[in-house]
């Protein structure tokens, strides 16, 4: 576990138990999966089984028909504070991700100023305490300002709770800071996360190189911009040790690349996000900036080959890469606009109608993709429902179909190419130390 | 579907009215000089060519002719819309000076002929302006009377007249239809 | 009245030749046929749209689009109206939609935009009730250089189906390569580009067109050659090693067309670069019909103008229940 000893993520554990009884407890991590109940006491899970009868005083909560899973986490989030208030904060942040079924998310250190010091992780670290609903992972930044030269103080962000480095929003450019990064973060154990786009090669471009740029006039940025640097990691992964954390995977080639790494040993792990599993580039349609993202939506072909890589297990987990911006920074011509859209409080219901509603995956490997890898893999807590660890739970149903409204979401972000989209699956409890941080029905 | 039709006039007696519009014209120039005679797009253009093959028959002159088509010069095209295609104007002779004869099939609201006199303004400044109808139906908005009418009939709004012509719509005749099915 | 029933209206907007259908674009070409006499008649205006007022809202520099648009709309007696990008608030960091939002609580009728991004009249378009004419957005499309494009290749070989037309030079930076593209084959014509493969779209070959690696081999089969201006700071950006030798190896020359089994017309929407991609003698010879072009700009633009201008179905149906047939 990289977690900081002492560090409190988020919420106080809540005294007392919560008993949640009758539902289907899905709990990878042991291969469970059965009718029963689950028992927090004290913040921390008690039991995860067969029915129970109540402890004296507990609260109790039927969850019948619904499933019981260890909290989902979410590796790759943007909360914007410091910096952009505006657009969303650490609490409003936090609350959309307990809306969305998230316990836990880690926070991308591309704010303004820059997380690259111990002072900036404490202080999202006391912004998370504050907020009391998902728990919050600072990333501490890869280099200085995010600027690619100089290397931040890993050690010192690790021991104020930062649990992965990243430049995020800007890729590792230079291939030696990267190497050294690599090596550097062994002692601390941590994933070093890299965007992988080749900037030279992406050359401004705003969209996936294709037909569809071809015929908007929109410059295309080619799968080899991700795939570059893809290889390059996991080279340098091969090279110095050290574990190579790949985000947002775009593209087919980038998931043998991976498979290519994952077969010879290579410590690389991968993520992907809900929109590059279902949406084209034809999404762009008539210039539509919220189907503009980076790395961009890419064809079919590459859409196949990320639901078959999230089967496969090639690529280990599902994040959001949560990317909110204000109304008037997406109201402009395509290329002007910011790239990003929100995804804490689709992820789920993308995902099951996607992949599980489909047939494509069974609930458990959902939850493993979305709680208990992000937890293995990242050293994070949770991601299992064993006694003894956090009362991380998500509830959630999964046959609820609903409408994506943007103007209901917690976050303050509405950029969503989802408005208006029916989906399946829905987020019932969201529970975070033993304490409900959302409540569908309430 | 229209349902009524009345026919005002027959191929012979469209022949015999164009002959005695044509009489009419050379009467109100006192002969042909200096005449032009200009259609107003699409049958007036038609009906204008017969009036000079009659007169170069009688008189045994080529009366200049001239096309209008007025589309740019109405005052309506927010309303009704713009016509998918403008015709051509042709109006290859000096103005100043000329008498020049309108001609157009059906005279109705005055609008059309309003834009016409606009139209030929932008041309030149001829001595005389006439205006020849095949068909007047009565219902002006406008204070403008024709010199010539071929036949004239009050025809009330809902109701229709259309000429045909041989050269357009394969047939002499003009008609009422009792209804406006568009 | 004339035309077939079946023919859509063009809607509020031109903002491309991807979305029309053959029909609208030979509609617009026709109804650009009479506009060409009324540039030719001593009082060069008609009275069409008088009351109507027209922004030409330039982000970019643009001066024979500009002109074209402001000729055309003077001899329909629209009231024009222009916004530079230079000493307007445009420069000072307001965005395109408050421009535009500003403009239209001035009462106007029609938004003619230039914009360096692709896209931009389109989101103008949405977000405004006034009329919005494409006059070229970042790479996108330059829908009325397309068409009298067009119109200028119908005057000289009729009916475009089955010719051959070749769009030659920077394609991939080229709005108006775009606009042809998407025009000549919805009327059916044969289309191919000829350039360097750095300066045409990867997927060029998904768009439906052939592609020439040589200037020779597009000459000799081409009926007509559409050359693009190369913009010189592609040479900075690293697209070409130099013009001359962009000449040398894509130039339009004499030499190369005398070689061709067949007259080339020659088109060049401007403003040229003389010696790199076309000779003068060329561009100045007895198959260019550059200037053409230029005339034909006027025309196709006053059509698109007066389309527009009554395109309210609304209007034109309540109209047309009560008033004239």
């Amino acid at each position: 576990m990289t977690v900081a000893a002492g560090v409190t993520y988020g919420p106080e554990p809540t005294p007392g138990d919560l008993l949640l009884t009758g539902g289907r407890i899905i709990d990878p991590s042991r291969g469970l999966d059965l009718v029963g109940d689950v028992l927090i006491r004290d913040g921390v899970i008690a039991h995860a089984g067969s029915a129970i009868s109540a402890p004296d005083g507990a609260r109790v909560r039927d969850v019948r028909g619904l499933v019981v899973a260890p909290g989902l986490i979410d590796v790759h989030v943007h909360l914007r504070e410091p910096g952009r208030e505006d657009v969303e904060t650490i609490e409003s942040g936090a609350r959309a991700a307990a809306a969305g079924g998230f316990t836990a998310v880690c926070a991308m250190p591309n704010t303004k100023p820059v997380t690259d010091n111990q002072a900036a992780v404490g202080f999202i670290i006391r912004q998370a305490q504050r907020a009391a609903a998902a728990r919050v992972y600072p990333i501490g930044a890869i280099s200085v300002g995010q600027n690619g030269e100089a290397l931040a103080e890993m050690g010192e962000m690790v021991a104020a709770g930062a649990v992965a480095v990243s430049d995020d929003g800007r890729p590792v450019m230079s291939s030696h800071l990267m190497r050294t990064a690599l090596e550097y973060a062994r002692t601390f154990d941590i994933p070093v996360v890299d965007h992988c786009e080749d900037m030279a090669l992406a050359h401004g471009g705003s969209m996936n190189e294709g037909k569809v740029s071809a015929m908007l006039g929109l410059r295309g940025i080619p799968d080899e911009a991700e795939e570059i640097m893809v290889i390059r990691d996991i080279l340098l992964a091969r090279r110095t040790g050290g574990h190579v954390h790949l985000c947002h995977m775009s593209t087919r080639g980038s998931v043998e690349l991976i498979r290519w790494g994952k077969e010879r040993g290579v410590r690389v792990t991968a993520e992907v996000c809900p929109h590059h599993f279902t949406l084209t580039d034809e999404r762009v349609g008539h210039f539509d900036t919220n189907a503009k993202m980076n790395p961009p939506l890419r064809t079919q072909e590459d859409v196949d080959a990320l639901i078959a890589a999230v089967k496969d297990g090639t690529i280990d987990l599902i994040c959001t890469d949560h990317a909110p911006h204000h109304y008037d920074e997406k109201e402009r011509a395509f290329a002007e606009a910011p790239n990003g859209i929100v995804g804490l409080e689709t992820s789920l219901g993308v995902t099951i109608t996607a992949l599980v509603a489909t047939g494509v995956i069974d609930l458990a490997t959902m939850i493993e993709r979305m709680s208990c890898a992000p937890a293995r893999i990242w050293g994070l807590p949770g991601g299992t429902l064993a006694a003894g660890h956090p009362g991380d739970v998500t509830v959630f149903d999964p046959t609820a179909v609903w409408t994506v409204d943007p103007a209901r979401f917690r976050s303050k972000g509405r950029n969503t190419p989802w408005g208006g989209v029916s989906l399946t699956g829905a987020p019932r409890l969201t529970i975070v130390g033993g304490g409900i941080v959302f409540d569908a029905a309430a | 579907m229209p349902r009524r039709n009345t026919t005002l006039l027959d191929k012979r007696s469209l022949d015999r009215t164009l002959r005695r519009m044509a009489d009419e014209v050379l009467e109100l120039n006192g002969g042909t000089d200096h005449l032009i005679i200009v259609g107003i797009q699409r049958r007036g253009v038609q009906l204008a060519e017969r009036l000079a093959a009659i007169i170069k028959g009688t008189e045994g002159v080529d009366v200049p002719r001239g096309a209008l088509d007025i589309t740019l010069y109405r005052d309506d095209l927010q309303t009704v819309g713009p016509r998918p295609v403008v015709g051509p104007t042709h109006l290859p002779w000096e103005l100043d000076g000329k008498c020049v004869v309108i001609v157009d099939d059906v005279l109705y609201t005055g609008r059309t002929v309003r834009a016409a006199l606009d139209e030929l303004a932008d041309f030149g400044r001829p001595a005389r302006i006439a205006l020849a109808v095949l068909v007047d139906r009565g219902g002006r908005e406008l204070p403008i009377h024709a010199d010539i009418v071929g036949r004239r009939s009050d025809v009330p709004k809902p109701q229709r007249v259309d000429v045909l012509l041989e050269e357009v719509d394969g047939r002499d005749a003009v008609v009422i239809t009792a209804e406006d099915d568009a | 009245m004339n035309a077939p029933p079946s023919v859509a209206p063009l809607g509020k907007d031109l903002l491309g030749l991807a979305s029309l259908s053959g029909d609208q674009i030979r509609l617009i070409l026709d109804t650009a046929e009479p506009f060409k006499e009324i540039s030719e008649r001593a009082i060069k205006k008609v009275p069409t749209l008088r009351g109507m007022t027209v922004v030409n809202l330039f982000f970019e520099p643009s001066t024979r689009t500009r002109i074209s648009f402001e000729f055309a709309e003077k001899r329909l007696s629209a009231d024009t109206v222009n916004v530079a990008s230079s000493g307007s608030s445009v420069s000072k960091g307001e965005t395109l939609v408050d421009t535009a939002r500003n403009l239209e609580a001035m009462r106007i009728d029609m938004v003619v935009v230039r914009h360096e991004a692709s896209g931009a009249a389109r989101f103008l378009a949405e977000r405004i009730e006034s009329n919005v004419i494409n006059a070229g957005d970042g790479t996108h499309e330059h829908p009325t250089q397309g068409l009298l494009d067009i119109l200028t290749l119908r005057d000289r070989l009729g009916d475009l189906r089955g010719r051959r037309i070749c769009i030659c030079g920077d394609v991939l930076h080229s709005r108006v390569a775009r606009s042809n593209i998407f025009g000549l084959k919805t009327l059916g014509a044969d289309v191919a580009v000829c350039g360097p493969r750095s300066l045409l779209p990867n997927a060029i070959d998904e768009l439906g067109v052939t592609v020439f690696q040589r200037i020779e081999a597009a000459i000799e089969w081409a009926d007509a050659l559409n050359v693009l201006r190369l913009q010189l700071e592609r040479m900075n950006a690293g697209f070409i090693p130099s013009l001359r030798e962009y000449n040398r190896v894509f130039g339009v020359t004499s030499r190369r067309l005398a070689a061709a089994p067949r007259d080339v017309l020659i088109l060049h929407p401007g403003p040229m670069n003389r010696g790199v991609e076309i000779d003068s003698d060329v561009a100045d010879g007895e198959h260019s019909v550059i200037l053409n072009q230029v005339t034909n700009g006027v025309a196709i633009r006053m059509a698109v103008l007066y389309l527009l201008a009554g395109g309210r179905p609304e209007l034109a149906g309540a109209a047309r229940r009560g008033g004239e047939a």
